[in-house]
């Protein structure tokens, strides 16, 4: 399966999504202009991972800004995610960082059925 | 000539360490966060609290460059580069502020949202959150209706707005966020 491997940049995260070896993971910062556009290809790389998924699926995000636009894609995402059987979160917060840390245990409370790990950094 | 002393006085006297009034692009909107995050930076401002007005600018700016794109559109001459954003620093708080011109029939809308936001404490603005992100699309525009919740929920203040009117057809929106400098 094809590899997706971006480069973070000033608004946008660098992402991994790499199915052979087994990588999966958001990090950075995210306040694109466009939203859609960016996550709509991570959105239909998890469709297509989703017909045929690693036995384990260990989701890394490890963000240090998201705006509230992203907030609303990042959901989408885990909401994908939720529907992998075997997939499960590693939400990384700067150890200070209690809004990032919020932000995560909110989405745990929203995607119910999807596992969430917390870590610092 | 004079102006520029005037101006520079006004700046010290509101203790404003960044103005910007013109275009607003999400270029611009970077610039303007890395010149905030090196002053706050250069004086080692605690990383929570930097965290937290840049997450305000962020929506702030955000919400300007949508509303100033609908007005070039229209080429309202006169109108469509006359949007403000400011930041003061006193000892206590960050101070966000933003004016933009918005048309008059999108007040009653803007102002009914900022209120709802002001009537909740705490657990009400993380309700709220919840709620609309479940139910939220992203829209043309590219916003998630989340900016006015999330300048509260991160500032942990009310946020303070006012309406000026220019025309018939529009009104200056001046909003003001302030974030506190403690941990």
């Amino acid at each position: 399966m094809e590899i997706i491997n971006l480069e973070g940049t000033e608004e946008t995260p660098k992402v991994i999504l790499d199915k052979d070896n087994g990588i999966f993971e958001i990090s950075g910062r995210s306040l694109p202009e466009d939203v859609r556009t960016f996550y709509q290809q991570i959105l239909d790389w998890l469709d297509k991972y989703a017909a045929a998924p690693n036995p384990e699926t260990k989701f890394t995000f490890k963000l240090e800004y998201f705006n509230t636009a992203s907030s609303k894609m990042i959901l989408d995402v885990l909401t994908k995610l939720e529907g992998i059987s075997g997939a499960k979160v590693i939400w990384y917060h700067h150890d200070d960082d209690e809004d990032m840390e919020e932000a995560g245990k909110e989405f745990q409370d929203i995607v119910d059925g999807l596992p969430f790990e917390f870590k610092t950094y | 000539m004079k102006y520029v002393y005037e101006l520079h006085k006004t700046m010290i006297a509101n203790n404003l360490i960044l103005v910007y009034e013109g275009e607003f692009t999400q270029d611009i909107t970077k610039s303007i966060l890395a010149m905030a995050e090196r002053n706050m930076d250069a004086i080692g401002e605690l990383g929570g609290v930097k965290r937290k007005v840049f997450s305000v600018m962020v929506e702030c700016l955000q919400n300007i460059v949508k509303h100033s794109e609908e007005l070039n559109e229209k080429d309202e001459d006169g109108l469509k580069n006359n949007a403000i954003f400011m930041l003061g620093k006193q000892i206590n708080e960050y101070i966000v502020t933003s004016g933009n011109p918005i048309r008059n029939s999108a007040i009653p809308n803007v102002q009914a949202k900022i209120d709802r936001v002001n009537s909740l404490d705490k657990d009400g603005l993380k309700e709220l959150y919840k709620e609309i992100i479940k139910n939220t699309e992203i829209s043309e525009k590219g916003g998630a209706g989340l900016g006015f919740v999330d300048m509260a929920r991160k500032s942990g203040e009310k946020l303070h707005y006012s309406f000026e009117p220019i025309n018939d057809e529009y009104s200056f929106f001046a909003l003001k966020i302030v974030v506190p400098r403690v941990e």
